[in-house]
C-alpha cells in the first residue's frame, strides 16, 4: 500500500478526474459483486494475509516438530538471542544485510542513476542500452550466483584470467574465498543483475520532469551540472525514496544469490551469511523446537523491514512536500 | 549570446562546444563499457557450452571450435533439466493464470464502482505489494501440510497465486478505470449482464495492460527458489532453480555441462524478454511513467 502512494503521487492528474470520465457510480447488486471479488479475496487472504497474521500468533508457542504445545510468551525471541550459536550468528547476518544494502545503494542505485542520465535526452542507442542493461534482471538470482561462482572460480574462472591478461594480475584472487572479500562480491553480483531496475525507474523520473523547466534553466545559463544538482536531483526525490525502499526491502531479503555463492552457511566462514539465510535454517534445519523459534525470528525481521519501509516512505513524502 | 555561423543552425550556449564533445566520447566509453560487462558473461557461458570440460579448464576464455550441443543433451537428460523445466512450465503458468484470472475480476469491480468498502478494499489488496511474504513460511508449511498440499504442485501454485494478486489488482483496476463509461451503458441497455459486460466489452480492453501483468508475474515465478525448496520434496516434482542446486553439487567436474544448465535455465524469459520487452519494462515502472 505505502509503495503506491508515491507512485500515484506522481501522476498528473488526480484520481477524482479519472473517475467522473469512465466509472459509474452504480455498483451491482452485492450478490455480483461479491461474485467478483471473492476469487480473489479468498486466494489472497487464505494463503499470503493469514499466514503472515499467525506467524505472530506462532511465535508465543512452543512447538515439537509440527505440533504446536504451548504457549510460551516471549521465551522464543529470548531464546534468539541467548543459544548458541543463533545468538551469534543472528547479529552477524543482520550487518552483513546493513553492509549489503549501502554497498547496493552506493555502487548499483549510483551507477543506476548515472546511466539514467547519460542515456537521458541520447536518442541514439537508448533502448539498445536500456535492453542490454535490464537483461540480468530476468535471470534468477540463483543461477545469476552459480555462473558468477564459475566466472569467479580461482582456479578456472574466466575473471581472474582475464585480469591477468590486462596487466592486472595482482587482482586476481579467490575473491569467493576470502571473508575479506567475499560479501563485496556479492554485492557487485547483484549490482550486476539489478542496475537496470533503477536505471529504469530514474530514466522514468527524468521524462516525467518537464523539459520546458530544463530550457528555462539552460537559458539562464545553468551548466549540466547545476541543472542536475539543483533541478533534476530534488525532482527525483519521490523516484530515490522508491528505489531506496525497494533496494532496503530486496536486500534485506536476498537469498538465492547468496546461497548459490556462499551455500547455505553463508561461507566462507560465514563471512557472507545473511539474514534469509539464518531464518530459513532456523526453521528448516534447527531443532525440534525450530518453528516457535523462526515465527519469533520472522516477526522481528517484519517489524523491523515494515517498519524501516514506512518510516523511510514518510520522510521521503515530507521532504518531497518541502520542495514543492 | 547564440553564434550564427554559416550553414549552422542557431545554436544554445555551449551546446556544441568542445567540452560537451569530449563527455559525449565519455559517455559513450563508458555505456559500452558497461555493456560489454554485461554482455560478456553471457556470451562466454554461450560458448563454453559448446567446448569441452577440458578445453574450458585450459582456457577458459575461448571460442568454441565446433558447433558441439552434447551438454545440452547431458543436462536435458542425465540431470533431469527435462523434468525440472516441464515442472517450472506448468506450474508458472498455471500460477499466471490462475491470478490473473481471479485478479482482473476483482480489478474490474474496484476500477470501475464504488461501493462502501471499495476504498478498504483496494487498500488491502495494494498491501501485499509491500508485504515481505517468505517470512509467513512456517504457517505456510502448516496450512499446506493440513491440506495434504506438501510436496504437491498445486499447493506451489495456490501460493503462487496469492502473490500475484497484489500487483495484477493493482495495475488492471487503473486500466479499468480508465476505459469510458458509454461503452458499458450501451451494453446495458442492449440488454448485458454484469459478466458479460466484463467478459465481452471490458476484458478485451485491457488486453495490453494483461500482456503486461501476465509477463510480469511470470519472470519471478520462473525464478524462484525459496518456495519450491521448502514446499517440494520429491525431485520428480522439483522446479529448474531447486535442480539447480542438485545439478551442480553432481556436475561440479563437468563445465561444459552446468553452462549448458544455465542456458536452459534461462533460454525461456530470453525469449519472453524479446517478445515482450514493452510489457516487462511497463511493470519495472509501473505507477512512476504516465
Amino acid at each position: 500500500m505505502a509503495v503506491s502512494e508515491p507512485m500515484t503521487a506522481t501522476k498528473e492528474t488526480p484520481p477524482k478526474r479519472k473517475r467522473a470520465r469512465g466509472v459509474g457510480s452504480g455498483a451491482p447488486a452485492w450478490p455480483v459483486l461479491a461474485l467478483f471479488l471473492l476469487p480473489a479475496f479468498l486466494l489472497y487472504t487464505v494463503f499470503m494475509i493469514w499466514p503472515l497474521a499467525q506467524s505472530l500468533y506462532f511465535s508465543f508457542f512452543e512447538f515439537k516438530g509440527l505440533a504446536r504445545v504451548g504457549f510460551v510468551g516471549l521465551a522464543n525471541f529470548k531464546e534468539l538471542f541467548s543459544r548458541y550459536p543463533l545468538n551469534e550468528q543472528l547479529p552477524r547476518a543482520f550487518i552483513h544485510n546493513v553492509y549489503f544494502f549501502v554497498g547496493t545503494m552506493a555502487i548499483q542505485n549510483t551507477l543506476g542513476l548515472l546511466f539514467a542520465l547519460l542515456l537521458y535526452g541520447s536518442r541514439r542507442g537508448k533502448r539498445f542500452f536500456q535492453t542490454t542493461y535490464t537483461l540480468p534482471y530476468l535471470i534468477s538470482p540463483l543461477v545469476v550466483g552459480y555462473l558468477w561462482s564459475l566466472m569467479l572460480n580461482p582456479l578456472f574462472g574466466p575473471v581472474n584470467q582475464v585480469l591477468k591478461a590486462v596487466g592486472l594480475g595482482s587482482l586476481a584472487k579467490p575473491w569467493l574465498g576470502d571473508p575479506a572479500t567475499a560479501l563485496p562480491a556479492i554485492i557487485l553480483v547483484n549490482a550486476w543483475q539489478w542496475v537496470g531496475f533503477p536505471m529504469l525507474l530514474f530514466s522514468a523520473g527524468l521524462a516525467n520532469i518537464g523539459n520546458d523547466i530544463r530550457e528555462a534553466a539552460r537559458i539562464d545559463g545553468a551548466t549540466s551540472w547545476t541543472l542536475f544538482r539543483h533541478i533534476e536531483l530534488p525532482l527525483l526525490t519521490p523516484v530515490i525514496g522508491i528505489v531506496t525502499v525497494l533496494t532496503f526491502i530486496g536486500n534485506f531479503n536476498v537469498f538465492g544469490i547468496v546461497w548459490a555463492l556462499g551455500g547455505v552457511n553463508g561461507e566462507p566462514a560465514g563471512a557472507t551469511d545473511v539474514l534469509g539465510l539464518v531464518f530459513y535454517r532456523t526453521a528448516f534445519r534447527g531443532g525440534v523446537d525450530a518453528f516457535g523459534l523462526a515465527s519469533a525470528l520472522a516477526v522481528l525481521m517484519f517489524i523491523f523491514i515494515f517498519g524501516i519501509s514506512t518510516l523511510a516512505l514518510n520522510w521521503f513524502r515530507r521532504m518531497e512536500e518541502n520542495l514543492t | 549570446m547564440t553564434v550564427q555561423t554559416a550553414g549552422r543552425p542557431l545554436e544554445m550556449p555551449g551546446a556544441r562546444k568542445k567540452g560537451p564533445r569530449l563527455m559525449d566520447l565519455a559517455t559513450s566509453v563508458l555505456l559500452w563499457t558497461y555493456a560489454a560487462i554485461v554482455i560478456f558473461p553471457l556470451l562466454l557461458v554461450v560458448g563454453n557450452t559448446m567446448r569441452p570440460t577440458r578445453e574450458i579448464f585450459k582456457n577458459p576464455v575461448g571460442l568454441p571450435t565446433s558447433f558441439n550441443f552434447e551438454s545440452y543433451a547431458r543436462a536435458w537428460e542425465e540431470a533431469s533439466f527435462n523434468v525440472y523445466f516441464w515442472n517450472s512450465l506448468t506450474i508458472t503458468v498455471a500460477s499466471v493464470v490462475l491470478a490473473t484470472l481471479v485478479a482482473s475480476l476483482a480489478a474490474y469491480v474496484l476500477g470501475r464502482y464504488t461501493f462502501s468498502g471499495s476504498r478498504i478494499l483496494a487498500a488491502y489488496f495494494l498491501a501485499g505489494l509491500m508485504l515481505p511474504f517468505r517470512l509467513a513460511i512456517v504457517p505456510l508449511f502448516l496450512l499446506l501440510n493440513n491440506m495434504g498440499l506438501i510436496d504437491n504442485r498445486m499447493g506451489l501454485i495456490l501460493v503462487y497465486a496469492a502473490t500475484g494478486i497484489p500487483f495484477s489488482v493493482f495495475i488492471l483496476s487503473s486500466f479499468f478505470r480508465q476505459l469510458p463509461k458509454e461503452l458499458s451503458e450501451a451494453a446495458r441497455i442492449d440488454g448485458a449482464g454484469e459478466f458479460t459486460i466484463f467478459a465481452r466489452v471490458m476484458l478485451p480492453l485491457v488486453r495490453p495492460a494483461l500482456a503486461t501483468v501476465m509477463v510480469f508475474q511470470f519472470v519471478p515465478l520462473w525464478n524462484d527458489f525459496f518456495f519450491p525448496l521448502v514446499l517440494l520434496r520429491s525431485t520428480s516434482k522439483w522446479t529448474l532453480p531447486v535442480g539447480m542446486t542438485r545439478f551442480f553439487g553432481e556436475f561440479q567436474a563437468d563445465w561444459s555441462t552446468l553452462f549448458a544448465g544455465l542456458i536452459i535455465t534461462t533460454l525461456p524469459l530470453i525469449i519472453l524478454f524479446l517478445l515482450a520487452t514493452k510489457q516487462i519494462i511497463a511493470g519495472l515502472t509501473a505507477g512512476i511513467n504516465k
